[in-house]
């Protein structure tokens, strides 16, 4: 193994930048046997650089990663970059340089059903904004560029395009071009930032470590453009777009999961007789409709819908426990209660370590900190409230918290010493050489409420109707 | 050992504490004596009070500590006081509304990160808000304040720089830039980049010509005249307003035989203020600034209403404080307790106990090895006698009574 000094590590992105970086890698001679698509390798080995090695990570994970100094260089969008940097803005990373692939921006975008038609009349239109984003920092810069007076952002793990416009004004969202946000009902009224791909390296490596000769590599396909924040306005200048009836909200509110948690779901629905139309895997319509006229339904991530209840744009929501969990942790006094356990989708959430640490309890984990085995303990999870509050009730002292966005078993060991994630059998943990040290809690579907509103006297009636058919599908 | 202090924050230390409580009780002195009354706003204020444009640049927005409160599920965001003004504003608005006017003072502490970590993030100032205070005269008012303060401090040679946030805008106004754009060019302005100014030009080259002299001035007000006065035909209603308001203000100085400075360009990081801006300097270094901010109220959503106001920087005054001596030095006394029997223990508390009632300052010495920076030694030992130092004469004198001992080092005023 060559001289750890020397070593290089460069993080690779899932996902839409998958296939183009696979070739670039490709064309660069670099031979990294194993990423593509449909891998379930997290880590690679260099066949013709023995000193470099990869690992692959969500691309929102990647700028963090490489700001913390764990990877020398990374590949990932700029809309990453910048939504770190915008808020962290003495993060250790360096933009080296676009690639020439990747296109396609962040935009801001209202649906087309506002009737609105550029900037200025949408925020002549009112002064309480609610912004969508599952870039929560670059939403910040937004407002505040634009001058909003009041503005209220909803960070979202996905589906940003859902909310607008019953749940959100506006969306802050990443789209190949203007025509995919119109297919999905969106007008963009600014243009954001690209969301090209970018070389990105650790600051402080860059000048200790001879980067170079991986870099140079990828020099027949960097792109010398300069790339960064730019606002742009769009919409349409001249008159108002053809003014379509604003949506009627209607009297009772529901959110349904998309991902692992649909088909049961969807099962639930059918055995009570609520018919919905393209609720399933194959035909999946976020705004699906139902044969209750009083009902409206959504189709959003189970991890955003204790916020979205919270705040009142939906009255009921089907989550698990673990999301409603995380959230009351945050916020002690959110009117989110469970109002009833679905009994299925079981999870357990669980603190695991790898098997090549010498621990086999939480105790003896803060023993390695205190004896000065490890100086810190790096934390990686989904589940960002839980883990604090089980570290705090624990009294481990000092760690550190890496937020990741799923696959986070891949974090250790290098990356962190402590995983919090669910597990179903344990099996994906035993395969990843983790070993689970605790159960912090049991989790299964639930059907969850906003208290003031299951209580409002102008919707009790069709709420309470809703709880006692789901309940009466229960074995 | 690695510091385990937040970066960007401080602590202040014993000698810095003797500073900054001075300078709070010279500015408390102060403030009083004009009228005017303490009030303290809370370390948190929610984010919107900030953004509406005319209250904070986006720039200075971007440095703010916000965050999502415990109950922040709605999304409402919250902020560690990024501004003084602003939460004086709020608190007039929501207590004491029914008041014509209000003179108001704190001194609080403001916060904005820093990149570096290396200057402070968490700043104090001294501020001074007139709520209601209307026309040159209160401008005036909160100059003289300012100077007077500074007097009382000690820190002579203050150069006070004069410019006009009312009379800038006009300028920007005057190139005929789209509203967006000219909100952009003032952030810029704002934010200290005149450079901006250079790049844009109108279609008139005499306007351009008299715009670059106006922002480029540095004098007094009879240079100033004759500067604004050329093409006064051709300038709009709103620049000769304000340029006669300021006018007005600085002659007024004029006549008081107040020192300053006119620097236009000299506007500075605050986007609500309408009026004079005032930017104190002792050294080259910036040490207070202020201005009339005529909009602020109502754009937060009251009546309209003028005011104008000013804050003294903390941080950079106490480097420029020479440390006098103290109370203890002067009268306080050290008491060590030759043993540690209870019969001396006991005559150690009553006479610190006495001396304390007579106005000394008193510190027990528990260790006994404790290094004196008091006036007065006095050990108590075994047989009720109390050997006393006089360190600054050097005396040493013997006695057999508590009643002696403090006869002998009598009372303090």
């Amino acid at each position: 193994m060559a001289n750890q000094s020397n070593y290089i590590k460069l993080a690779l992105p899932k996902g839409r930048l998958l296939p183009a970086t696979a070739n670039l890698l490709a064309d660069g001679d670099l031979g990294f046997k194993g990423y593509t698509e449909r891998t379930r390798q997290y880590r690679l080995q260099s066949r013709n650089l023995p000193y470099l090695a990869a690992k692959i990570f969500r691309e929102k994970d990647i700028p963090i990663q490489v700001a913390i100094g764990n990877y020398d260089l990374g590949i990932c969008g700029l809309d990453w970059i910048e939504e770190l940097l915008l808020r962290y803005k003495a993060s250790a990373v360096a933009k080296i340089s676009a690639l020439n692939y990747g296109g396609g921006y962040v935009y801001a975008a209202v649906s087309y059903k506002s009737g609105i038609s550029n900037l200025d009349e949408f925020l002549a239109r009112q002064r309480n904004w609610r912004i969508v984003s599952e870039y929560p920092n670059l939403a910040e810069a937004f407002a505040l560029s634009v001058r909003m007076r009041r503005f209220r952002i909803f960070p979202v793990w996905g589906d940003a395009e859902v909310y607008p416009p019953e749940d959100a004004e506006i969306a802050i969202l990443g789209a190949r071009n203007r025509r995919e946000l119109e297919r999905k009902g969106l007008l963009p009224l600014m243009k954001l930032l690209p969301t090209k791909a970018m070389i990105i390296a650790n600051q402080k490596n860059l000048n200790s470590k001879d980067l170079g000769k991986v870099l140079n590599c990828f020099a027949s396909k960097l792109d010398d453009k300069e790339f960064s924040l730019s606002f742009e306005e769009l919409g349409r200048k001249e008159g108002s777009i053809e003014s379509l009836p604003r949506p009627e909200l209607k009297k009772v509110r529901l959110a349904l999961p998309d991902g692992h948690q649909l088909p049961p779901t969807a099962q639930l629905l059918k055995r009570v007789g609520l018919n919905l139309s393209h609720y399933s895997v194959e035909a999946l319509d976020y705004h699906p409709s139902v044969d209750l006229d009083w009902l409206d339904i959504k189709v959003i991530r189970p991890q955003d819908m204790p916020l979205q209840v919270a705040n009142g744009n939906f009255d009921l929501a089907i989550t698990g426990r673990d999301w409603l969990l995380d959230h009351v942790y945050r916020f002690p006094s959110s009117p989110v209660v469970e109002l009833l356990d679905l009994d299925f989708g079981k999870v357990k959430v669980v603190a695991a370590t790898s098997q090549e640490m010498p621990v086999s309890t939480i105790e003896e984990v803060k023993q390695l900190l205190q004896r000065g085995k490890l100086s810190t303990l790096r934390v990686a999870s989904e589940y960002v409230n839980i883990s604090d509050k089980y570290l705090c009730d624990h009294h481990v002292s000092p760690y550190k918290l890496i937020p990741t966005w799923g696959t986070s078993e891949a974090f250790l060991p290098e990356d962190a010493d402590l995983l919090i994630d669910n597990t179903q059998t344990g099996e994906t943990m035993a395969e990843h050489n983790l070993e689970i040290i605790d159960t912090l809690c049991e989790s299964t579907a639930c059907l969850i409420g906003n208290k003031e509103s299951i209580v409002s006297p102008d919707r009790k009636e069709e709420i309470d109707f809703l709880i006692q058919m789901m309940r009466g599908g229960l074995a | 050992m690695e510091s385990q202090r937040c970066k960007g924050m401080r602590d202040l230390l014993p000698d810095d504490m003797r500073r900054f409580r001075h300078i709070e009780d010279t500015f408390r002195n102060c403030c009083v004596k004009w009228g005017y009354r303490e009030v303290r706003t809370p370390s948190l204020e929610y984010l919107h009070l900030f953004t509406a444009t005319g209250t904070l640049t986006p720039s200075r927005l971007g440095r703010a500590y916000s965050f999502l409160d415990w109950n922040g599920w709605s999304g409402e965001r919250v902020v560690l006081r990024p501004d003084g003004t602003i939460p004086i504003a709020r608190l007039y608005i929501e207590n004491l509304s029914q008041q014509q006017n209000a003179r108001l003072f704190y001194v609080t502490d403001i916060f904005a990160f820093e990149q570096t970590g290396k200057e402070n993030r968490e700043r104090w100032q001294c501020g001074v808000e007139f709520l209601g205070g209307a026309g040159p005269m209160a401008d005036v008012e909160l100059i003289l304040l300012a100077r007077e303060l500074l007097h009382n401090l000690g820190i002579g040679e203050v150069e006070l720089r004069l410019s006009h946030a009312g009379l800038a805008k006009a300028l920007v106004k005057e190139l005929g830039l789209s509203p967006r754009g000219e909100a952009e060019m003032l952030g810029r302005i704002l934010d200290g980049d005149w450079q901006t100014w250079r790049k844009v030009k109108s279609n008139n080259l005499e306007l351009d010509r008299f715009l670059a002299s106006v922002v480029n001035f540095k004098g007094k007000l009879g240079g100033f005249l004759k500067k604004v006065e050329l093409p006064a035909s051709q300038a709009s209603a709103e620049l000769k307003s304000n340029i006669s308001d300021f006018t007005d203000i600085v002659r007024l100085l004029d006549d008081l035989k107040c020192d300053y400075l006119i620097d236009i360009a000299a506007i500075h990081g605050f986007e609500y203020y309408t009026g004079v801006c005032l930017q104190l300097f002792y050294r080259g270094e910036k040490i207070g600034g202020g201005g009339r901010y005529d909009e602020l109220l109502s754009l937060m959503g009251s009546k309209n209403m003028p005011a104008c106001g000013f804050a003294i920087y903390v941080e950079p005054v106490i480097k420029m404080l020479s440390l006098r001596e103290d109370e203890r030095s002067e009268s306080g006394v050290l008491v060590k307790a030759g043993e540690r029997t209870p019969g001396v223990m006991e005559a150690c508390f009553g006479l610190a106990q006495s001396l304390r009632n007579t106005g000394h300052i008193v510190e027990l010495d528990l260790t006994g090895g404790r290094a004196s920076d008091y006036r007065w030694v006095v050990s108590v030992s075994g047989e009720g006698s109390f050997v006393i130092i006089d360190r600054k004469t050097g005396e040493k004198r013997e006695v057999s009574s508590l009643t002696q001992v403090v006869g002998m080092l009598g009372g303090v005023d």
